[in-house]
């Protein structure tokens, strides 16, 4: 790969993820499993769970229905403050791997605002994540929230 | 057990009146009193309980340390050489230092990081720098007494897999604190070997009694957690209990059962996923599977051994809550996910599936922590105020339902006796 493929498909992949927080502090969640491959893996988990080798999270969708029926829930059953993000991303690393994956990771705070105009910074931690290209272009097939702010306030309603 | 169990010396009233005396309407300032609060550290906290620190399976083998809290005095429980457990406040004995700096670990000695005062795991002073002194500097005084100056320890006991810690010398056996009644049902639930699978965290702005009354709140369940009825999960005329124990009441378990008669297919019974009526539905029910465990197909398991601990059971979730009171106003809750041993991967990956329906982004949970804040924010400056649990008043001796309030009052009335209110 010459050096003008590699700023190529960095420049893609950040786009890629610039997609992703788009949609998720746009309140646009319905296009957010569309970001994953059908057998998409997405989960959040703290990283004194990560670092033990522990798998517990707080959310865990092993396939792109279950990350609908997140968003379905998060919209129709669920009930929560409203509320906004705004993601901070920052140290895209990609790691092009065997078969067309390319490993890819970042920084990520994210800040809630409620809807008294309280901002927090809510929670920072680190994304570990697959990307394959598809006919649709890139889409994750695992997407890792490590998250370093350990005590999650009061709840998550919105994936990170 | 008795009330008598839980006595103490008499203290001169808070000027905190709980208009009646069955339980049923509680005064808003309980929730957010400083006097309360420092009195709760003291007469519960400190005084004849016992408290849920860890998992037996966190600290199995020798030297392994677990830092974490009885009420908001910050304690490390360990397992030392011997086998057995200790426990010991986490303030040096020398000039009051945060003595063990890390969450978890394992190690056999622990040194302060001040003077390098070194204390075994069982919080035995050990070593002192400089004790005998060097050339013609003096060092401690000749008579100073090492075994005089360890750590403050705590007694700790398990029971069932479950760690409990009590500054009390006079609480009961362990078992016989969490009682006739309680047990079994913990004996359900840790009936063989588990193996820990990780915590989560979740920080709420919100007093942690009103917590507790959620736990023992089965009337919230099916209209709070929305996700029950939008997703036609919950089924009317599930068999319920609602039990306290028969002591002073702080201790209780919830419990949902399906009935027989709705799983009329024996294929039914290895893995069962729940069908959607009409409007919306989940793509993957996945999550609502349910393999069958236990004796009793009980889907809610939810069980109080106060003051510091929830043990749950959803489906197939396995989880010791942890509830840690931080402020009048803020409460954090650890929840401890656990399998058994011998789990297969599939049952597994379910428990790990299962983990979003509960924690802070709980398909069926993430509300409670709301809602507890909604409280908090409404009835602050209300504390004269009570609020009203009548449901079930009626028939207060009714255990087969889960329109109840009366594991709250039961709550209450155990909570004034052991606060002299």
């Amino acid at each position: 790969m010459t050096p003008l493929d590699q700023m190529l498909l960095w420049f893609e992949l950040y786009s890629l993820q610039e997609r992703y927080i788009s949609v998720l502090d746009n309140d646009q969640l319905e296009a957010w499993p569309e970001l994953f491959t059908a057998d998409g893996h997405y989960e959040i988990v703290p990283k004194e769970n990560a670092d033990a080798g522990l798998p517990m999270g707080i959310i865990y969708c092993n396939n792109q229905g279950m990350m609908r029926d997140r968003i379905l829930s998060t919209r129709e059953a669920n009930l929560y403050e409203p509320q906004t993000y705004r993601h901070l991303v920052s140290g895209l690393i990609i790691t092009p791997a065997d078969q067309g994956m390319v490993k890819m990771s970042a920084n990520y705070v994210v800040i809630r605002t409620n809807q008294e105009g309280d901002s927090i910074i809510y929670q920072a931690g680190r994304y570990e994540d697959q990307v394959i290209n598809t006919a649709e272009g890139w889409r994750y097939r695992s997407k890792r929230a490590i998250y370093d702010t350990l005590r999650v306030p009061t709840l998550m309603a919105i994936p990170v | 057990m008795g009330h008598h169990d839980l006595h103490q010396a008499e203290l001169p009233p808070l000027a905190i009146q709980f208009p009646r005396s069955d339980g049923s309407r509680v005064p808003y300032e309980v929730f957010s009193s400083p006097a309360i609060y420092e009195r709760e550290q003291e007469r519960i906290y400190r005084g004849p309980t016992w408290n849920f620190v860890a998992l037996d399976v966190e600290i199995s083998q020798p030297g392994d340390f677990k830092s974490t809290y009885v009420g908001d005095t910050p304690v490390v429980v360990t397992r030392t050489p011997d086998g057995s457990l200790a426990a010991w406040v986490n303030r040096c004995a020398h000039r009051g230092a945060k003595l063990c700096t890390l969450p978890r670990g394992n190690a056999t000695s622990h040194a302060c990081l001040y003077h390098q005062w070194n204390f075994d795991s069982r919080g035995n002073l050990t070593g002192i720098p400089f004790r005998r002194g060097q050339k013609q500097m003096a060092g401690m005084p000749p008579d100073f007494d090492m075994k005089a100056h360890g750590l403050q320890k705590l007694r700790v006991d398990s029971y069932g897999g479950l760690i409990f810690a009590s500054f009390s010398d006079t609480v009961a056996a362990l078992p016989d604190y969490i009682g006739n009644e309680m047990r079994p049902w913990i004996d359900r639930i840790m009936h063989k070997p588990i193996v820990y699978l990780g915590c989560t965290r979740q920080f709420v702005n919100a007093n942690w009694k009103l917590y507790f009354e959620n736990v023992k709140d089965p009337y919230h369940a099916s209209l709070l957690h929305l996700f029950h009825t939008t997703f036609n999960i919950l089924r009317v005329g599930m068999k319920a209990r609602s039990l306290p124990d028969a002591g002073h009441g702080l201790h209780s378990i919830i419990t949902a059962t399906r009935i027989e008669d709705d799983n009329s297919s024996a294929a039914y019974t290895a893995q069962d996923i729940r069908s959607m009526n009409e409007g919306f539905h989940l793509e993957d029910e996945s999550v609502l599977g349910y393999v069958h465990e236990y004796e009793e197909a009980t889907t809610n398991h939810i069980q109080s051994i106060f003051p510091q601990l929830v043990l749950q059971q959803i489906h197939n979730s396995l989880v010791a809550r942890q509830l840690l009171p931080k402020a009048p106003d803020q409460f954090e809750l650890v929840f401890h996910f656990f399998g058994y041993a011998d789990d297969t991967p599939e049952l597994r990956e379910l428990r790990i599936k299962q983990a979003n329906l509960v924690g802070p982004a709980g398909y069926i949970s993430m509300e409670d922590g709301y809602a507890t804040e909604l409280v908090q924010r409404g009835s602050l400056r209300e504390g004269k105020s009570s609020s009203v649990l009548d449901m079930g008043l009626s028939q207060p001796d009714q255990q087969d339902t889960l329109i109840t309030e009366s594991l709250i009052r039961r709550f209450w009335t155990g909570y004034q006796a052991l606060m002299a209110l």
